[in-house]
């Protein structure tokens, strides 16, 4: 049981290190998806520009600290 | 299925150079045990583990084109952006000097102790050794595993040129290991680091864009302005965040 948790916070921890980072990507990429028809030629743009944003404050949000 | 260096490059190119930070880990790992317990059950092990990622490449590669092309990209592309994302964040704060930076010769120092900690290895197999080389290569292999599979998502053909190009690290690393028999400190680790993150950040976004409904403009070119953009919010955000980190450090002095 030990081995199998082992492993899941290994494969886990290759994904997440702020959880912060992780779920707020997620969500714009959700936002984006519900409003893509909407947004049309702007959705790409769109979608790098709030990534981008996301990491910025998530690496300032840690250098902060 | 015949694919350009146009399309075949980029995964290729990415695959090489994530996979070289990582054998460079595991490298680091195995030579601090063999050097310590002997070679033989290290290498065993070491090799054990590449052949079990051999198999699963083999397997979840073609399995990929089993599911529709759009739910492919949508997780692929989701897991390789905040695969991409992670690496980013974390090679800027160590640019930034907030996070210190990777040192091959402290991981093997810390490897080697824990090794002679371990005491003195048995006379027939050595389960230490196997063990300890078998889960290094297994948790990094696992990694370029996945960052394989993940920039081939955009086509079945592209799975051969980013095997390629995680194959030539692990060949390149491997012979280096073997002729200097000590770990690769002077390997840039965080620059390599850095543009493997905005590599698959740039993939990752592309992937997940499609996937969600994203009309790109230039089709696959995007992926080039993608990367270009990350790599420059990125060198952006490093004296941002050298100058926040300083300024934290003043206001708690």
């Amino acid at each position: 049981m030990a081995w199998i948790v082992g492993v899941a916070k290994e494969i886990w921890g290759l994904f997440v290190d702020d959880i912060g980072l992780a779920v707020a990507s997620l969500v714009w990429v959700a936002l984006i998806w519900l409003g893509a028809r909407w947004l049309g030629e702007a959705a790409g743009p769109a979608l790098f520009a709030g990534l981008a944003l996301i990491l910025l404050t998530s690496a300032l949000r840690r250098a902060g600290q | 299925m015949t694919i350009d260096l146009a399309h075949a490059g980029p995964p290729a190119l990415a695959a090489f150079l994530a996979s070289t930070v990582e054998f460079v880990e595991a490298l680091t790992v195995v030579l601090a045990v063999g050097g310590v317990r002997g070679w033989r059950d290290t290498l065993f092990g070491a090799a054990v583990a590449v052949l079990v990622l051999a198999l699963l490449t083999a397997v979840l590669g073609p399995a990929l084109t089993l599911i529709p092309l759009r739910m492919a990209q949508v997780i692929v592309g989701v897991l390789l952006l905040l695969f991409g994302l992670r690496w980013l964040r974390k090679a800027v704060l160590r640019a930034a000097g907030v996070l210190a930076l990777h040192d091959e010769t402290a991981a093997y120092a810390k490897e080697r102790e824990l090794m002679l900690k371990l005491g003195a290895r048995a006379s027939g197999f050595d389960a230490v050794a196997f063990g300890a080389a078998f889960q290094i290569c297994m948790l990094e292999g696992t990694e370029v595993v996945f960052i394989v599979i993940a920039v081939s998502a955009g086509g079945a053909g592209l799975i051969l040129p980013a095997s390629v190009g995680a194959l030539a690290a692990f060949l390149i690393v491997t012979a280096l290991g073997f002729v200097l028999h000590r770990p690769m400190a002077r390997v840039p680790e965080n620059t390599l680091k850095f543009i493997v993150g905005v590599i698959l950040s740039g993939f990752g976004a592309f992937w997940v864009g499609e996937g969600v409904g994203v009309d790109w403009a230039g089709a696959d070119l995007a992926i080039l302005g993608l990367v270009g953009g990350f790599a420059v919010v990125s060198l952006a955000a490093v004296p941002i965040c050298k100058l926040r980190a300083a300024r934290a450090a003043e206001a708690r002095a």
